[in-house]
């Protein structure tokens, strides 16, 4: 690799563990194996590990839920270390919900109690002949039969009952619920009970290979490569991760956001109809009221500072959710609140409780409700269909089809069960024309809490998301709501394209790392970034080969994109936004223009360094980033499943 | 904080505060780093419990009175410094466990390596390297890394004191808001 000769690594390292592990399910077979120094500079960790080893090691064209299927689990090298939001883990497959590059990162103790039990990377294969769930327990490692104790069970019961099975209540539980046992496409995977990798279905991957549960637990320490200056270092960063770069999800939680971007007319409401919602004007769905009103402890994951989770508790006396307690932010504010017009908090909890537990994305599955919710209203489906009303506002009844969309009963769960873009083309399938309108996903993947209408730069930034509608894989939203570029024009699109390559890759470091996009405010530059993983791993390490190395990775995930099938028209977004505008607030009639929006694309290709036409990676491009492997395997082998 | 002694006797001791508690561990994983250069939360003095769904807090060797653990130890390897804290002689400490038994808060555990009790120091047996230039002595580096402040060191007369103002605030509290200005 080309670029890599310029920094030697050390032959043992620091943070990594260097310990991969392939299960194949289907065998019991479990191996270990080194992961090389050289690989671990390159491709860092979470985001890198996962990119490549899907484009080395799986078979293109295969189906996701099949048992062709390989399912990465990785970690970077920093959990268990005081490095703010260090015990992050990835997953990454072939995404069941897109057909393209999945993957999903949390958090809670899972990357801390992983790394102690001393793993870096296990990868799954096949599926188990029965249901069975997956142990490290330091270098005791086995699966499991849990067709009798386990299968069926709720994410929150799989994870008690484990921890009670080892007398252990720090046991790292990693579960799918009844959703990814189903092998719904939304599924997520629960961990210390209110933290989901939840997006693009990778509960149903491990559903599809009849893994319920990953359990981890270690007694090894970590040491770091130069311990006195990483400790002052970590003093330093936390002392600025308890100040104003993260006071946002420290105090009012991301649910601040309500407000702000209402005010912008950012903020979907009525399944993006709207971006503005009187609602929030009259402090009824705002971050504000959350914490007054509902919000009894905030919650940290471990090794982290900033304690973002905000618990809300209904009361005793409620009469249908009596003491629920359920974790609420900004997304789940949107997906069951503002974007199926409902101002009920009990009603949002009860939803997200719902998901967590029983194991589909709460993105996915509210987005997925709100389109349930405009079908409705539009008669595209009715009463006789669902047996209930499903208007604008429901709240028993969005508990309903919360719970049926996630268990696939009724006519809810045949429909809806699998997101909206499948919830589209089955309705269609029974005559229900243009239902697709309805469904707001881009690649497949239900869109966060962001409406495009008046974001030019982020209408880009978020089709061109590797994994589908995303603002965690692509942060240029700031772009608009910071007012860089205006956000209504498509001007400087060259301009536009490099400011939205460089959030998409600052973003691959964070997951590669991996840590946590709320403290990607805490570090001076990404020379400081580069620092502490020198600190910690002991591989000299610099600004720029840093920064390359994102950009290799962000292109070779797209190339794993493109492998599968991936075309321009893909880099998308819904066609609502470019035909409905907003009827009030800040972008009162205005919707996307088509060639603005191709304009706008063209240039971030541009900026790239990719085929303006196609979208696609250039040769030049590929050997400049050392992805010299990727030349002429880039043709689509069995096409999108 | 002053160290003043009551007819010379001084019970000071970490205490940590559930509603600021967010349950992040950094004080266990800092506990274990100045100790041993390593980090491994199983190897601190100072213990996160989580109760789902919302309660956290951190416990610490309380430095009892009349501590069981030093009378519960068959070997005699514990006793008591001038500051109340209690110490472990690693020569006669075998790691048989009474203590752990004896102790009424689960605050003393052995440590894996050696299998010698490990109790809460207030830092005074940390590695040099990590001490802060600035200030120039051991102090409990888990009020200081903690992000909440929810850890503090306190006597249990400041602790009497704080509760009783905090009481008399709850139940005077209209007579106490006319004199507000």
């Amino acid at each position: 690799m080309s670029k890599s000769k310029e920094i030697t690594v050390p032959d043992k390292l620091k943070g990594y563990t260097q310990v991969r592990l392939d299960v194949d399910l289907a065998t019991g077979k479990i191996e270990e194996s080194v992961i090389d120094p050289e690989f671990c500079r390159d491709w860092i960790g979470g985001y890198g590990f996962g990119a490549k080893v899907l484009w080395d090691e799986l078979e293109p064209g295969i189906d996701p839920l099949s048992e062709d299927n390989i399912l990465v689990w990785a970690i970077g090298p920093f959990p268990t270390t005081i490095l703010p939001t260090s015990s992050k883990y990835g997953l990454f497959a072939k995404s069941p919900l897109t057909g393209m590059f999945g993957m999903s990162i949390s958090s809670g103790s899972v990357g801390a109690q992983a790394r102690r039990a001393g793993v870096n990377m296990i990868v799954f294969r096949g599926k188990a002949p029965e249901p069975v769930y997956f142990v490290v327990d330091d270098d005791d490692r086995y699966l499991k039969p849990c067709k009798e104790t386990l299968w069926g069970k709720g994410c929150w019961d799989t994870e008690e009952t484990l921890r009670e099975e080892f007398s252990d209540q720090r046991l790292a539980v990693m579960a799918i619920g009844p959703a990814g046992e189903r092998m719904s496409r939304i599924a997520c995977i629960t961990n210390d009970r209110n933290r989901q990798a939840g997006r693009t279905g990778m509960g149903a991957v491990m559903g599809s290979k009849n893994l319920k549960a990953i359990a981890f637990r270690g007694t090894k320490g970590t040491k770091v490569a130069k311990p006195a200056e990483f400790y002052k270092k970590a003093k330093k960063l936390l002392d600025v991760a308890t100040g104003s770069a993260t006071s946002k999800y420290r105090d009012l939680g991301t649910p601040a956001g309500l407000r702000s971007y209402n005010d912008l007319g950012m903020m979907p409401t009525y399944n993006h109809r709207e971006g503005t919602w009187e609602k929030i004007d009259d402090n009824l769905i705002t971050g504000e009221h959350l914490n007054e009103e509902w919000v009894v402890k905030t919650v940290a994951c471990t090794d982290c500072p900033i304690a973002c989770d905000h618990l809300a508790r209904v009361p005793k006396t409620h009469s249908d959710y009596p003491n629920l307690v359920s974790s609420v932010d900004i997304e789940l504010c949107y997906s069951f609140g503002t974007a199926c017009g409902n101002d009920d908090w009990p009603t949002i909890f009860k939803c997200i409780e719902l998901c967590d537990n029983l194991g589909i994305d709460g993105i996915s599955g509210g987005v997925t409700a709100a389109m349930a919710c405009e079908l409705f209203e539009e008669g595209l489906i009715t009463k006789k269909d669902l047996g209930y009303e499903l208007p604008w506002g429901s709240t028993k009844n969005l508990v309903r089809f919360t719970r049926e969309m996630i268990l696939g009963e009724g006519f809810a769960g045949e429909i809806f069960g699998d997101g909206t873009r499948l919830a589209g083309k089955r309705l269609e399938k029974l005559g229900r024309e243009n239902a697709s309108f309805y469904g707001m996903n881009i690649k497949g993947l239900e869109m966060p809490a962001f409406d495009l209408h008046g974001m030019t730069s982020f209408a880009v930034g978020e089709s061109v998301s590797i994994r589908g509608a995303c603002h965690l894989r692509n942060g240029a939203y700031s772009l608009d709501r910071d007012g860089k570029f205006d956000r209504f024009a498509y001007d400087k699109p060259l301009e536009r394209g490099k400011s939205i390559m460089g959030k998409e890759d600052g973003y691959t470091i964070i997951d590669c790392f991996i840590i946590c996009k709320f403290t990607r405010g805490i570090y001076e530059s990404d020379a400081e970034l580069a620092e502490v993983y020198e600190l910690v791993t002991g591989i000299p390490m610099t600004e720029e080969y840093l920064m390359k190395r994102a950009e290799a990775i962000t292109n070779l995930s797209k190339c794993f994109n493109i492998r599968e099938g991936w075309t321009r028209n893909d880099d998308h977004p819904p066609e609502k936004c470019f035909k409905t505008a907003h009827t009030k607030g800040p972008a009162k009639g205005v919707s996307l223009d088509e060639k603005g929006y191709q304009k706008l694309l063209t240039g971030y290709y541009k900026a790239r360094g990719w085929d303006e036409e196609t979208g696609i990676p250039t040769d030049e491009k590929l050997k400049e980033l050392g992805l010299d492997f990727v030349i002429g395997n880039l043709k689509p082998k069995g096409g999108k499943k | 904080m002053s160290s003043t002694k009551r007819r010379s006797r001084l019970h000071k001791c970490i205490v940590v505060d559930p509603d600021e508690c967010t349950g992040c561990e950094i004080c266990e994983s800092v506990c274990s780093f100045v100790h041993d250069a390593e980090f491994n939360p199983i190897n601190t003095r100072i213990h996160r419990v989580r109760i789902e769904p919302v309660f956290n807090i951190a416990m610490a060797c309380q430095k009892c009175e009349d501590a069981p653990c030093i009378r519960a130890c068959p070997e005699k390897a514990l006793d008591k410094d001038e500051e109340g804290s209690i110490t472990v002689d690693e020569d006669k400490c075998n790691g048989c466990g009474f203590c752990i038994r004896a102790c009424d808060f689960g605050v003393i555990s052995l440590h894996l390596d050696n299998q010698k009790a490990l109790v809460c120091d207030l830092c005074e047996n940390m590695r040099e390297e990590f001490i802060d230039p600035e200030v120039g002595k051991p102090e409990p580096q888990c009020i200081e890394m903690c992000p909440r402040e929810a850890i503090a060191l306190k006597t249990v007369e400041q602790i009497g004191e704080e509760t009783r103002i905090d009481a008399v605030k709850r139940l005077f509290g209209e007579m106490l808001s006319e004199y507000e200005t």
